[in-house]
């Protein structure tokens, strides 16, 4: 909670100016039914019409008084909602992108963008809220209960008695309020999640012709979501008539003991009218309070949700050393192990080489065999489980990540684009390259032909995940990308599997003349793609079994005949 | 600003954005200076503001029912809640002319009322009340509130009479009557908030599996021009609007009118000299209210337009989490974000303070109304025009109950106004043209054949450029055609027609002689096998991902297709074997075993047709050799369809076909080709250029 409060404190001014200003307005609503009672009482009674007239004038004014509360409320409790609820959705999205991988598998896409869209909406709401009907409530309620006891102390025992009931109910409400909305925002994340994956994995849908599959899917989720939210607003739809006959048995119970009371000459006909206005008026603000409470009982389910995103603080966060730089690009692995958080078992064991900067590393080794987990380890997208991996003999995990980072491009198995123009893609490698320099990347990724022959161009828009380009295509834009970063160490990882030999060759050939001593790593399938690198890892179950040229290899290392067999023939291997 | 070409235009009623916003842009952010002139874009909108409301009025008929059974509970509830101030004028009059009163007994009874109350909410309240179902709910409180009334009446009731005698009767009466209305209030209006909640949710539920069902029908186009997180947004924050607006607003807004027909009608009864005073209100009520929503109504839909965007800004970078990682690109990713959020903000806070400002300027103008009757009022009655004093109280309070429904429906503006922003965001989704319905007369396909024939065809993503021109080819059952051709060269733009994802713009395809057009969609695409280069899994186990094509396959099968795909051995070592759970788009796994999965499952399907793209570009050549065998069995006696790059693949085939810049240049078997020494024996030259100079070597050695 109190993390919250920091989100609140740039906002202070208007959170309190808007109670403020509510505070105006109910004030003046309570003078209201006292004036009109004097009205009556004493105007009305006297046959006095100038004092009937005064006090009307008065009314008047209060009501302009009234109305300048309520606007100046409205303006600065949205100011304030807003802008808290902007504050933290741009908080809560920074952290997500410090997240780990296995925080985003924990919490789920689906979830996170509920968290960060909806969660944080009703978040807003009730605290919008809140600073005008949560204060205006009980101000009218505590309001109300001191004039009763000022109108007549005797008779407000009435109105008084009632209270404890109406708590009572009001707290058994909210209890049992929470776990009901907790369960709708789980669901709802659900819905998102099934739609997220329906939408990712549309093709494949309508290749198996799957359709009515996912609607039965869907369907579950979406009658769970329904059914847990019906429940939870079938909860808060009985607070509402049940403060109601509480309080109208609170005014028979008043007009009893009122009317023996005029009897005697205790109270006047106008007061009891006044006594009736201002439980009114208490039942309205009581309705209104507990409205309230299910909104926030609702919201505390968002805060925790929120909550737990802020509170997750990322294993992979900045080295100590601030001014380390990658110079070199040399790359050392010291003996290093790896498995993946929350699964048994080493995904790499033991793995020790070192990578001379601006050497030609390739990888080879059968599927699953953990190539992309080992490449995955210099950028850091995840730390080693034991041992170190060491870039220019410095430790990764003690260079801060943008340093590190900025340091490596990176082409991944999986082309992804995003949305926005071919430029902007290749952009993300270097804001500030000039067009030249993009050509001149997109050139040696041989993206230029293909980019040229497109209408726009470079300014093409891309659908999400670049959807409109040919696998090769995106693999291409993708190196291409990677260059834009001028990287000291070029990770290949894959991404050349769906462009053409001759193509590939073309790159190759454009990555040697590039930016002079990248040291550059390459996962491939292809012995063509790989055996001119300067050193060859072979791996094999996470170990790396092997590693030498070519030639070495071809003589020595048993799985890599094997490869070099089942691609280019006996003839080759017995070279 | 031209169209950008290469993204598909898509038929959806929407405009473009400007240039800045696209980024993220959901389309629909309403043309500012796009589209048709101003004066006609107007038009539209206030038509659209009505169809909005008609169409959600339509999915309410479905539910009709319980609809009217809350309406007339509601009407019920809000006559009982108006009658009481004329009963409660009467009982103070009542009480002037009263003796002896015993309070002490009154306040007993009351006190039973308490108390039966205090029972009825704990047995609602406890933790098996709950669970129970809506319905059941539903009678055990009206159960209860029965019984409760039953008691408070007949036990208030007799202590009145015993303690007041005959003398006080009137006064009994009058009491009574207040008890049994209150309570008649009361249960009406449970019932009827019951009824609406079960009203808002039935609604909510349908529109949002229409929604569904109607993204699985639209042509992969759409999903291609729309980004996922805008479309999640729509079914859960636009929806999320609508429903919250039907199950808190209706009730509100129909309790609003008839409270304010009510009112009229009883206070004009009372005195049409004041009636006419606090009608003055009505005007000028209705001025304010038209003024602000005209102004707020795009301001909420830019609103909901810019949460969708946040929405696919975090869908899509967060999916995408590994590049916006290795290209440090959080910081602009945030940049983004942040744009996109002050955006919302901006014309959040601007719709918002506009569209609350109305609940303080009502209040104001009833204020006004209030101090100006109870003057007028208190002139009537001591120029003695006007009776008691009893029914100047009980105009006063009608007329406090009149000012209600403004206040109430002002307070909601900001409520509707965004739940109309939302469905009509739904209702955009909804009226995108669907893939073209199977022809009444189409072909089940119900033994194919897997004859493949391709004549004539051109088709272009931008009709205006052409992937494919003129495509000619045929395919014969059991057949092996491979796909040969640069990158980008419509490759897989020939399987995506197949599959009819997309329609062609000209010429035919037929498969077993019958144009796919008239072939019904679901039998085509299930007698097509496809094994996709960019492979997708489910989450859930790898059990249910293999027999994803044919859920009803048994173990056996299962299992027979994954070790034909080489991916039993990698099964058997998870911890959980095929019970392991995969994660989001099967993220748990290297791509190459996603591959290999996804042949499993194109196996299990046992398609008439099979379509390899790139099927195994992610395995390594050690695995695909051991996969080949069963390839080569699978392919057997199926027509299939090969894009790959190596050789070993293509060289078997009955058919290659060289494609490049989306023509046909060569056709023929391998030896065929190589022996035109062309396109194919240049590009098969160049690709195992250093393969070809080792054998070389080897024979000059």
């Amino acid at each position: 909670m109190k993390k919250l409060f920091k989100y609140l404190k740039p906002y202070m001014l208007p959170t309190l100016l808007a109670p403020l200003f509510m505070l105006l307005e109910v004030a003046m609503d309570l003078m209201q039914p006292a004036l009109m009672s004097r009205v009556i009482d004493v105007g009305v009674a006297n046959a006095d019409k100038a004092y009937i007239v005064r006090t009307c004038i008065l009314m008047f004014v209060c009501a302009l008084l009234g109305v300048t509360g309520g606007l100046g409320n409205m303006y600065f409790s949205t100011r304030a909602g807003y802008g808290f609820a902007r504050d933290l959705r741009s908080d809560l999205y920074r952290r997500i992108q410090s997240f780990s991988f296995s925080d985003i598998d924990r919490f789920k896409t689906g979830s996170l963008v509920t968290r960060t869209t909806n969660d944080v909406t009703q978040i807003q709401n009730a605290f919008t809220t809140c600073i005008r009907m949560l204060v205006r409530a009980p101000f009218l309620c505590i309001g109300g209960v001191v004039m009763v006891l000022v109108l007549n102390a005797k008779l407000s025992l009435v109105v008084l008695a009632a209270i404890p009931f109406l708590t009572a109910m009001i707290v058994f409400l909210l209890k049992r309020g929470r776990p009901l909305f907790t369960s709708m925002q789980e669901k709802l994340d659900r819905v998102n999640t099934v739609m997220q994956e329906n939408l990712s994995g549309i093709r494949v849908v309508k290749a198996f012709a799957r359709a009515d599959h996912e609607k039965a899917k869907f369907k579950v989720a979406n009658d769970d979501l329904c059914d847990s939210t019906m429940r939870a607003m079938m909860m808060m739809s009985m607070a509402f008539p049940l403060i109601n006959l509480i309080m109208n048995a609170t005014m028979i119970l008043m007009y009893a003991f009122g009317g023996s009371m005029v009897f005697h000459g205790e109270l006047t006909p106008g007061e009891i009218m006044a006594f009736s206005n201002y439980i009114m008026q208490i039942l309205m603000s009581l309705t209104m309070s507990s409205f309230m409470l299910m909104f926030l009982s609702r919201a505390g389910v968002s805060i925790r949700r929120v909550l737990e995103v802020l509170n997750t603080q990322s294993d992979i966060v900045d080295g100590s050393d601030a001014d380390a730089a990658v110079t070199r690009g040399e790359v050392a692995f010291d003996h290093v192990s790896f498995a993946y958080p929350g699964q048994s078992g080493n995904v790499l064991s033991d793995i020790t080489f070192t990578a001379r900067a601006g050497e030609t590393v390739a990888i080879l080794g059968s599927t699953g065999s953990g190539k992309s987990t080992l490449i995955s380890l210099i950028p850091r997208l995840y730390d080693a489980s034991a041992g170190s991996v060491k870039i220019d003999g410095r430790d990764v995990r003690a260079y801060h990540l943008n340093t590190l980072r900025g340091a490596i491009g990176v082409a991944l198995q999986e082309s992804v684009l995003f949305t926005g123009t071919i430029e902007e893609n290749l952009r993300w490698g270097d804001e500030n390259a000039s067009p030249e320099e993009i050509r001149h990347v997109a050139a040696i990724a041989q993206a230029d032909p293909f980019v040229e022959k497109l209408a726009d161009g470079y300014q093409t828009e891309l659908g999400q995940r670049g959807v409109n380009l040919s696998g090769g295509q995106k693999q291409r834009l993708c190196i291409a990308r990677a260059l834009a970063k001028r990287p000291r160490i070029l990770i290949l990882d894959d991404s050349t599997s769906a462009v053409d030999l001759a193509t590939e060759a073309e790159i190759q050939k454009g990555l040697r003349g590039a930016f002079g001593d990248m040291t550059v790593f390459i996962i491939a399938q292809r012995i063509s793609s790989v055996m001119d690198a300067d050193r060859i890892l072979v791996m094999e179950n996470g170990r790396v079994i092997d590693s030498g040229k070519h030639e070495e290899l071809k003589k020595r290392c048993e799985v890599y005949r094997e490869i070099v067999v089942s691609q280019l023939g006996e003839e080759a291997a017995r070279a | 600003m031209s169209e950008p070409v290469k993204t598909p235009d898509v038929k959806a009623p929407e405009t473009k954005t400007p240039e800045k916003k696209r980024r993220y842009a959901p389309a629909e952010m309403g043309g500012r200076g796009h589209g048709p002139g101003p004066r006609g874009m107007e038009r539209a909108r206030v038509k659209d503001a009505r169809g909005v409301v008609r169409r959600l009025s339509g999915y309410l008929t479905k539910v009709r029912l319980p609809l009217i059974a809350a309406i007339l509970a509601l009407i019920g509830s809000t006559v009982t809640s108006l009658l009481t101030p004329r009963v409660s004028g009467s009982l103070i009059d009542a009480l002037n002319a009263a003796t002896n009163l015993s309070p002490a007994l009154i306040a007993a009874g009351v006190f039973g009322v308490y108390v039966s109350n205090g029972l009825f909410l704990s047995a609602r309240l406890n933790r098996e009340g709950l669970k129970k179902d809506a319905g059941k709910l539903m009678t055990e409180g009206f159960v209860f509130s029965l019984a409760n009334f039953a008691v408070a009446t007949a036990g208030g009731g007799a202590i009145l009479y015993v303690s007041t005698g005959e003398a006080n009767a009137r006064l009994m009466e009058l009491l009574l009557k207040l008890g049994g209305l209150y309570l008649a209030g009361t249960l009406l209006s449970l019932f009827q908030q019951l009824m609406l909640v079960r009203v808002a949710q039935h609604t909510v539920r349908v529109i949002r599996t229409d929604l569904f069902d109607k993204l699985q029908a639209l042509p992969l186009r759409y999903f291609d021009s729309t980004p996922h997180g805008q479309l999640m947004s729509r079914l859960t924050n636009d929806v999320d609007n609508v429903s919250s607006m039907l199950s808190n607003s209706i009730t509100q807004i129909l309790s609003a009118v008839i409270t304010l027909v009510m009112c009229l009608y009883m206070m004009l009864r009372l005195s049409w000299q004041l009636t006419l005073v606090s009608c003055i209100t009505i005007p000028v009520s209705l001025l304010i209210a038209r003024t602000v929503t005209k102004r707020t109504r795009k301001l909420f839909k830019e609103q909901q337009a810019c949460l969708g965007e946040l929405n696919g800004i975090v869908e899509e970078t967060v999916s995408g989490a590994r590049v916006v990682k290795v290209f440090c690109r959080e910081e602009n990713v945030i940049h983004d974000f942040d744009e996109a959020n002050e955006e919302l903000t901006k014309a959040g806070v601007t719709a918002s303070i506009l569209s609350s400002a109305m609940g303080p300027l009502m209040n104001v103008v009833h204020n006004f109304a209030y101090a100006l009757m109870s003057g007028i009022g208190g002139f009537l009655v001591v120029s003695g025009s006007v009776g008691s004093i009893g029914m100047i109280q009980s105009f006063l309070q009608y007329s406090r109950q009149f000012a209600n429904p403004f206040n109430q429906i002002a307070n909601l503006v900001t409520s509707i106004q965004s739940a109309l922003a939302g469905a009509e965001r739904v209702f955009e989704v909804m009226d995108v043209e669907p893939e073209p319905a199977d022809a009444p007369n189409a072909d089940p396909l119900a033994h194919p054949q897997g004859h493949v024939e391709f004549r004539n065809v051109t088709f272009g993503y931008d009709p205006a450029r052409p992937i494919l021109k003129n495509v000619s080819f045929e395919a014969k059952p059991g057949q092996t055609i491979a796909l040969v051709g640069p990158t980008g060269a419509g490759k897989t733009t020939v399987v995506n027609l197949l599959m009819r994802f997309y329609d062609i713009d000209s010429g035919d395809i037929f498969i077993d002689g019958i144009n796919i057009r008239d072939i019904q969609r679901r039998p085509l695409r299930l007698s097509l096998g496809m094994v996709l280069q960019d492979v997708y899994l489910f989450a859930g186990t790898i059990r249910a991902n293999i027999a994803y094509g044919r859920p009803d396959a048994t173990d056996e099968q299962i299992h027979r297709a994954a070790k034909l795909a080489n991916c039993e051995e990698f099964i058997e070592r998870l911890p959980q074997g095929y019970d392991t759970e995969l994660a989001e788009a099967g993220a748990n796994l290297s791509q190459g075993q996603r591959q290999l999965l996804s042949i499993a499952r194109a196996i299990l399907a046992d398609p008439s047709v099979l379509i390899l793209d790139e099927a195994t570009s992610s395995v390594d050549t050690r695995t695909e050799m051991h996969i080949q065998q069963a390839m080569l069995t699978l392919m057997k006696g199926r027509t299939s369809f090969v894009i790959a790059h190596r050789l070993s693949t293509i060289r078997g085939a009955d058919q290659i076909l060289v494609i490049n810049g989306g023509e046909i240049i060569e056709r023929g078997t391998h030896e065929q080709l190589l022996a035109a020494d062309g396109f194919y024996a240049n590009l098969l030259k160049s690709q195992y250029r250093s393969g070809l100079v080792e054998e070389n070597d080897e024979k000059t050695e």
